[in-house]
């Protein structure tokens, strides 16, 4: 027999253990993910020179270089200079800095919509650069980016297995552990494939309705 | 042009690097990290190769294919994209064999690279195609072509010049993918620079050389696809009357 549907149901309360973990990861790198992401995109297109300049490098540096070696270099440079990081604090940073490159250019093509008529309009209301971004820019900025933002959560959640590389007791650790004890690698790496493909399909269709649902209050 | 100067410094920066890590004793690692970057390289091409060529079949499949060739198209894409590139390489490497295929670690990894990538390049090509105007399929229709004919003659030259930037986002994602390898035992760059941290504890110069590499690879493929994209709208505009 290829697959063993009893040692399946044996191995799911495992996996379905270590999917949390997946989760946490998932959620917490796409919070810094989200929150670095906007300032990176401000920094860079209202920020002076000596920060948008570095800040642009820095960008395509972190988007033209592999994760994997992100997060060694957070896990184990980091140390050299004095800041020891646990496994999965380490990872998730470098997942969240990761994607906060690419949500910085999904940001910055929200604020570049903006039209110019609502900086003038707040100007002429005498708001302060904070109160113009969070009361004027920002809530108009967000909504039509909301779709892009949701792919690169999808992404994120597809990178979180890199983690295993690091010892993160995550899906595809647990996977890999559950096959080195057992010599069957058949149905827990099956079963984590599966397990991604059904998230990243059930995230996708609530992509598409978010979407539906912001496109339908935009023609109002 | 703030990319050209960019690039420009990276390269000076990275020669200058190169120059100082030469005097400075790094002869312990840098030759395995070179040797490593040369296989993230060979893969890199290789899965490009692979990735295209899937694109365009899946791709083309998905839209004019009978409805078992587009099911299969469909399937593909949406496994590859729904799935995590490192699953899909575990998959291959560790459950294939089981069903007595067996290949070598550098063919399955450029296998799951290529079939990875190739899965989000078929949704480029298929909207590069999706975007070619109308009145260009109408006027292959008037001129009494096969639908074979206008695809390869008329439709697919003008696709190919717009596919050409988001192939190039593509390419730096595979790029960047082939780190993966390393958890397969392939000894590219990404394994060379754990290997060789484990034996000299060099680990800030190594992590950094490794960054840059990846960097300038990625870079090179940056300038390259600039390149073809210019040889190839220049083609596109020679040919379209005024």
């Amino acid at each position: 027999m290829f697959w063993d549907w009893a040692f399946a149901g044996e191995i799911l309360p495992l996996l379905a253990r270590a999917s949390l973990v997946t989760l946490q990861a998932t959620i917490l790198g796409f919070a810094i993910a989200a929150v670095l992401g906007l300032a990176f995109a401000i920094g860079r297109m209202y920020g002076p020179a000596w920060l948008s300049v570095p800040l642009t490098g820095f960008i395509e540096f972190i988007r033209s270089t592999p994760l994997l070696i992100q997060i060694f270099f957070i896990y184990f440079v980091f140390p050299e200079f004095g800041l020891v990081l646990e496994a999965m604090t380490a990872g998730v940073l470098a997942l969240g800095l990761h994607y906060a490159t690419y949500a910085s250019e999904v940001y910055r093509a929200g604020l570049a919509n903006i039209q110019r008529g609502q900086w003038e309009a707040s100007i002429a209301l005498n708001l302060t650069p904070y109160h113009t971004f969070r009361d004027v820019i920002i809530p108009q900025a967000i909504p039509p980016i909301v779709p892009a933002l949701g792919n690169y959560l999808v992404a994120l959640f597809k990178e979180t297995p890199l983690l295993s590389a690091i010892g993160v007791l995550e899906l595809m650790q647990t996977a890999k552990i559950i096959g080195s004890e057992t010599f069957r690698y058949v149905e827990p790496i099956t079963m984590v494939g599966a397990i991604f493909l059904i998230f990243s399909l059930i995230a996708a269709g609530l992509i598409r309705i978010v979407e539906a649902r912001l496109n339908r209050r935009m023609v109002h | 042009m703030a990319l050209r100067s960019l690039v420009v410094a990276a390269i000076v920066a990275f020669t200058g690097g190169l120059v100082v890590a030469s005097f400075a004793g790094f002869r312990e690692f840098l030759p395995g990290l070179l040797e490593g970057a040369l296989i993230t390289v060979q893969i890199t091409i290789g899965g490009c190769a692979l990735a295209v060529a899937c694109a365009f079949v899946a791709g083309l499949a998905k839209m004019y294919g009978p409805w078992p060739v587009r099911w299969l198209a469909v399937g593909y894409i949406e496994v590859f994209r729904g799935t995590s590139a490192l699953v899909q390489l575990f998959w291959l490497f560790f459950v294939l064999p089981r069903f007595g295929l067996t290949m070598e670690p550098l063919t399955v990894a450029i296998l799951t690279l290529g079939l990875n990538v190739g899965a989000y390049g078929a949704e480029v090509v298929r909207g590069a195609v999706a975007a070619v105007p109308r009145g260009q399929w109408e006027a292959t229709v008037a001129l009494n072509m096969s639908r074979a004919q206008a695809l390869r003659r008329i439709i697919l030259p003008q696709a190919v010049v717009a596919m050409i930037p988001p192939w190039g986002n593509l390419f730096i994602e595979l790029l960047k993918a082939t780190a993966l390898v390393s958890l397969i035992t392939i000894p590219d760059l990404a394994f060379r620079a754990q290997q060789m941290n484990a034996t000299t504890y060099r680990t800030v110069e190594i992590f950094s050389i490794v960054l840059v590499f990846y960097l300038a690879i990625a870079m090179v493929i940056t300038i390259a696809m600039q390149t073809v994209e210019r040889f190839a709208a220049r083609g596109l505009a020679r040919g379209r009357a005024t």
